[in-house]
């Protein structure tokens, strides 16, 4: 890090900007004073402190989402130099410039670099990415869940329905209703746990549905920009083995295909 | 399986490049393979496809409806993708690209060769030998074009071989989906080379 001391006093950041979800996008640029250990966030909470733009305009200030800034929650989520990631942990230092930020245009765009991403809560609700263990009286205690296990699942549970993955992927576009990576990665997340399992079967007919594991295409691009390093093409390549039998219980199968 | 219509369809989709069309696409070649022994071996071989019996329904039931649907089907995913392998230059996504362009080259590879070799000899009454695949391919215009056609064929042939063990969920880790891409590669060498060595025979008379 020797390198950025001797680093230029201003950076340059190039921002996709749309007015609203119809208008047209452009470009603005903006020179901000570097600090060190910035990031993409604290940057554009200097234009906010300073909305003039590269011209010495005054302009709006740049919308975006954000929440926890330790990269858990997914909700800075934005394309940086061409690479969909989290704008909280994009570090300044490590940044080529001009600094392009665009918003994931797969999704549907709010303001500037703020997307809807809506759709992906939908789609965990349609495969029902949860335990169901809400009742009239208490269950008790489930079945215990053995400690290596717990360790895998963590990684899975690590999604934060960020959208990059449904970002990179091909297949997720207005053209498509698929779902995309991460809501089909959270069903063997919950098939795999051991109360979640009881409803396997319906998870996995709801990933046969309209949209689902069949539209996946196998570019695999979801499992590398995943910033959670989820093993996404290895949890689709397992579902759809999982979906298949299920296909086949279904129809040659005799009632007991739950 | 009411609900679940388009799950089916693209499982039936990926089965079908495989079996039946996979294993016809193989047979055909080895039997292509003939004319490099000879004019003689060739007539022998493709004789014996042509006299099979109930040629007529096998065509249509082995090649021509799993081929038609898997060419529209095909051509209705081409449509709903958006390629960006511009950003994402991952080896996978390239394939996946490529898988598309391949798949819509030898569909028009395939509608021109059934006409020129099936439609067009119904009424011209030619026997389809290896005189007759010796006078269009001398010509270096339908050479190039075969060698073309015949590569993308393979290539979507291997390629989707690749697809289907993920689809079909045998190759689930990622070490086993790895070796998959080497395997395929040899396959797609394998087949390649029973392919361009027929065009060769024809064509070059080598």
């Amino acid at each position: 890090m020797e390198a950025t001391k001797t680093k230029q006093e201003t950076i340059t950041i190039i921002v996709t900007r749309q007015n609203d979800p119809s208008s047209a996008p452009y470009e603005e640029t903006f020179h901000v004073p570097y600090r060190e250990n910035m990031n993409v966030i604290s940057a554009l909470m200097e234009i906010r402190r300073n909305p003039v733009n590269a011209e010495g305009k005054e302009t709006t200030p740049i919308y975006w989402d954000m929440n926890c800034l330790e990269e858990v929650c997914g909700a800075c989520s934005m394309v940086i130099n061409g690479t969909p990631r989290q704008s909280c942990a994009a570090l300044i230092d490590k940044l080529e410039q001009p600094i392009r930020l665009e918003p994931m245009a797969t999704f549907p765009i709010i303001r500037d670099l703020a997307v809807d991403r809506s759709q992906m809560f939908d789609s965990l609700k349609k495969v029902k990415a949860w335990v169901p263990i809400d009742g009239t009286y208490d269950l008790g205690p489930g079945p215990r869940m053995p400690e290596k296990k717990r360790q895998w699942a963590y990684e899975l549970s690590k999604c934060m329905t960020c959208g990059v993955c449904l970002e990179a992927c091909p297949n997720v576009n207005d053209k498509s209703d698929f779902i995309g990576p991460a809501p089909i990665s959270q069903v063997r997340l919950f098939n795999s746990h051991p109360t979640g399992a009881m409803n396997k079967a319906e998870r996995l007919e709801a990933l046969m549905g309209e949209g689902g594991i069949g539209s996946c295409g196998n570019s695999q691009n979801c499992v590398q920009v995943c910033p959670k390093g989820i093993p996404l093409t290895t949890s689709i390549a397992e579902l759809n083995r999982a979906t298949n039998i299920q296909s086949f219980k279904n129809f040659f199968g005799s009632d007991t295909n739950y | 399986m009411n609900e679940n219509r388009e799950f089916f369809y693209r499982r039936l989709h990926s089965l079908l490049g495989v079996l039946p069309i996979g294993i016809f696409l193989i047979q055909h070649l080895v039997i292509n393979h003939f004319a490099a022994y000879g004019s003689g071996s060739f007539n022998t071989a493709a004789g014996f496809m042509h006299n099979l019996p109930f040629r007529f329904v096998l065509e249509w039931v082995v090649i021509y409806i799993p081929i038609l649907y898997h060419a529209i089907l095909g051509v209705y995913i081409v449509l709903t993708g958006k390629n960006n392998t511009r950003r994402y230059g991952y080896f996978r996504n390239l394939m996946f690209l490529l898988q598309r362009i391949t798949g819509i080259v030898t569909l028009i590879f395939i509608a021109w060769h059934v006409y020129q070799t099936r439609v067009i000899t119904i009424f011209t009454q030619e026997t389809i030998d290896f005189d007759f695949m010796e006078a269009i391919l001398t010509q270096p215009f339908f050479f190039w074009f075969y060698l073309i056609g015949v590569i993308s064929t393979t290539f979507h042939f291997a390629n989707g071989l690749w697809s289907f063990l993920v689809t079909w969920g045998i190759t689930v880790s990622p070490r086993s989906q790895r070796i998959a891409t080497y395997a395929t590669l040899l396959v797609f060498l394998g087949v390649t080379y029973l392919g361009v060595r027929s065009l060769l025979a024809f064509g070059m008379g080598v």
